[in-house]
């Protein structure tokens, strides 16, 4: 088999991301005339292991051991690497997930294998694995291959479609122990941010900035949320006022997403801004200002006060989802 | 501590971006080029370990043509000590993370810091190829460091839907984002001290590109914006609903 996906688990199960390049992998290896095999480091029920079929993996390698609870990407990288050393990949795919771009590089240097980050479509295998990708801060496009014949591919999230493939997965436990010398990092603790869709992974996002004046506002912007199923994010200043928490702040000096829909409300369009979130499928701005350059990038847009149209949205939300 | 900071020198956000006639390229003309704001996270990081009393050197290192001095000149006002151009088209990650390899190995640095990835394609793959490649320990998107000993820090990291918390024993890789410095303005005194510090240039070594540009070209076009009357935002609500996004 040629094609092998990196399962990252969190906290023992697989989410979307992994869907993300589940579906990517099962393509290629429709291209190339293969399957997917994929590979698990951690501890994984065998239930869940065996899920991944649904997404087209034939073969899940199981790489479980005391020493790997906690993510060591040195480590990691080189039980990644066995598994595609053994059957011979040509191409290892992963989600773009934090963890993914760290091990995603140690992968392609020991594979001897090209790093494509942030892949958003598929790589042609028959054409030396040519793909585009965004540059630029989305003012640009660029069409690279590579010049060998392995590559190790991160999927940008929300970058490619989940689809079903259902397959039977056989679930197999592959011998890996750990070098002490790649036990290099040790993890003391896990913050886990509040509760509440992940950002990076939502496919909804409301989105505010200094037009809400305050943050005693932020009340209306929550429940938007709420009502549709998005995480919350918000533009630099905001964040640095303290008004919201950093980790919602996108752009490019915060966290770069790719939801479906991305509601803008009360930020201007700076650049720097549109750095994070250009690549949303359908962008919604409300601002009172029909010259800011956000509408530039919007597919829809109204021009007036938020304070007055964002509770008009509300109501007309609740009303869809009584009659729905 | 013998510190590298690794610079991408990249086009400002702000800037018009426009690409040679044939695609080959960005046309450079009239752009303006700044030092990748990830990896000034990282130089800023370095000088604190100055001002908290820690003997430091560091060393600021670029793979790039000539153009690049001046970004290494800013990042030698900001207050590092030397800089080193390897002299090279920066074609690709695996090109520059290989040459960044070949410059830094057995030089004994205690740390190389990187930013978490360089604006102009987002790549983020430099930082865990020159690891692999130096045998180092690697920690990405940190967004905290602090010294515990001699040679092991603790840091945070940013993972997705939290903060990890671990330790590493030097020498490492980090790769810096928003938090684990503030930016810092070089004054007077560091711009007239930079042009006499020593900016070296060293030959690339032999390889070639290893994912070549094909074309560059731009996003197409975004539609029209579909406007509603700010009275009746229950059209936009509709509209959404109807192609299925809420
Ligand atoms: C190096 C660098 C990096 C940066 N990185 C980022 C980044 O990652 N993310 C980021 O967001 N910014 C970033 N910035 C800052 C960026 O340049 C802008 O300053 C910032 O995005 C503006 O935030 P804003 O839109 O919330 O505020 P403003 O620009 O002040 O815009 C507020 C908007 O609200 C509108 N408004 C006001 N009142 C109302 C109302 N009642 N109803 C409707 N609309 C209203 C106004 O018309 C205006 O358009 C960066 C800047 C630099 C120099
Ligand atoms: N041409 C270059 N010269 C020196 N360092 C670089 C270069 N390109 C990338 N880097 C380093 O690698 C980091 C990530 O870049 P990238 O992998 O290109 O997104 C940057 O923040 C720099 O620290």
């Amino acid at each position: 088999m040629s094609v092998l996906l990196f399962a990252e688990n969190s906290n023992g199960s697989f989410k979307k991301p992994v869907f993300e390049a589940a579906t990517y992998a099962y393509d290629l290896a429709q291209a190339m005339g293969t399957d997917v095999a994929a590979v698990s480091v951690g501890q994984v029920s065998e239930e869940e292991l065996a899920s991944l079929g649904t997404y087209g993996v034939s073969k899940v390698y199981n790489v479980s051991s005391d020493k790997l609870n906690d993510f060591v990407n040195t480590a990691y990288a080189a039980a990644v690497t066995a598994v595609a050393n053994q059957i011979g990949a040509k191409a290892v795919v992963m989600a773009q997930t934090y963890n993914g771009r760290a091990i995603s590089p140690r992968v392609a240097v020991k594979l001897d294998a090209a790093p494509i980050s942030g892949a958003i479509s598929l790589v042609d295998p028959a054409n030396g694995f040519d793909a585009i990708r965004m540059a630029y801060s989305g003012k640009g496009v660029q069409e690279f291959k590579a010049n060998t014949d392995k590559v190790v591919v991160a999927v940008k999230t929300n970058g490619y479609k989940v689809e079903e493939n259902p397959t039977t997965a056989a679930v197999e436990n592959f011998d890996f122990s750990a070098k002490d010398k790649d036990l290099d990092t040790v993890v003391k603790e896990i913050v886990r941010a509040s509760e509440g869709i992940s950002l990076t992974e939502a496919e909804n996002v409301v989105s505010a900035g200094r037009g809400m004046k305050g943050p005693e506002n932020w009340g209306m912007i929550e429940e938007l949320a709420g009502l549709i199923g998005a995480a919350t994010a918000s533009s630099k200043p905001v964040a640095d006022m303290d008004w919201r928490p950093h980790h919602e702040h996108v752009g490019q000096t915060g966290i770069q997403i790719a939801p479906n829909l991305y509601i803008a409300i009360g930020i201007s369009g700076a650049i720097q801004h549109l750095a994070g979130v250009s690549s949303s499928k359908n962008i919604v701005v409300i601002n009172k200002d029909p010259e800011a350059p956000f509408f530039k990038i919007a597919d829809y847009g109204i021009v007036g006060d938020l304070f007055d149209v964002v509770p008009q949205i509300i109501e007309a939300v609740k009303a869809s989802k009584a009659t729905a | 501590m013998k510190i590298l900071v690794c610079i991408s020198h990249v086009p400002d956000t702000t800037t018009k971006i426009q690409f040679e006639a044939d695609g080959s390229a960005l046309n450079k003309q009239g752009v303006s080029f700044v030092i990748n704001p990830y990896c000034e996270y990282g130089l800023s990081r370095a000088i604190g370990f100055r001002e908290e009393g820690k003997t430091v050197s560091i060393t600021v290192l670029t793979v790039g043509g000539k153009e690049v001095e001046a970004t290494l000149r800013k990042a030698l006002a900001i207050g590092a000590d030397d800089a080193v151009r390897i002299d090279a088209h920066p074609s690709d990650s695996a090109f520059v993370a290989k040459q960044i390899a070949d410059y830094a190995d057995g030089k004994d640095f205690d740390l190389i810091f990187t930013g978490k990835e360089s604006i102009d394609f987002n790549g983020g793959m430099v930082p865990g190829m020159l690891a692999e490649h130096l045998g180092m320990a690697f920690v990405s998107f940190a967004t905290h460091m602090e010294m515990t000993g001699d040679s092991t820090a603790d840091l945070k990291r940013e993972v997705d839907g939290g903060v990890e918390v671990l330790s590493v024993n030097l020498p490492a890789v980090i790769s810096c984002q928003k938090g684990i410095s503030e930016w810092r303005i070089p004054n007077m005194r560091g711009i007239m001290a930079a042009r006499k510090k020593p900016l070296a240039t060293v030959a690339p070594s032999e390889m070639g590109e290893v994912i070549p540009t094909v074309k560059m070209s731009y996003p197409p076009a975004k539609g029209e914006t579909k406007y509603f009357e700010p009275d009746n935002a229950k059209e936009l609500v509709t509209a959404l609903v109807d192609k299925g996004l809420i």
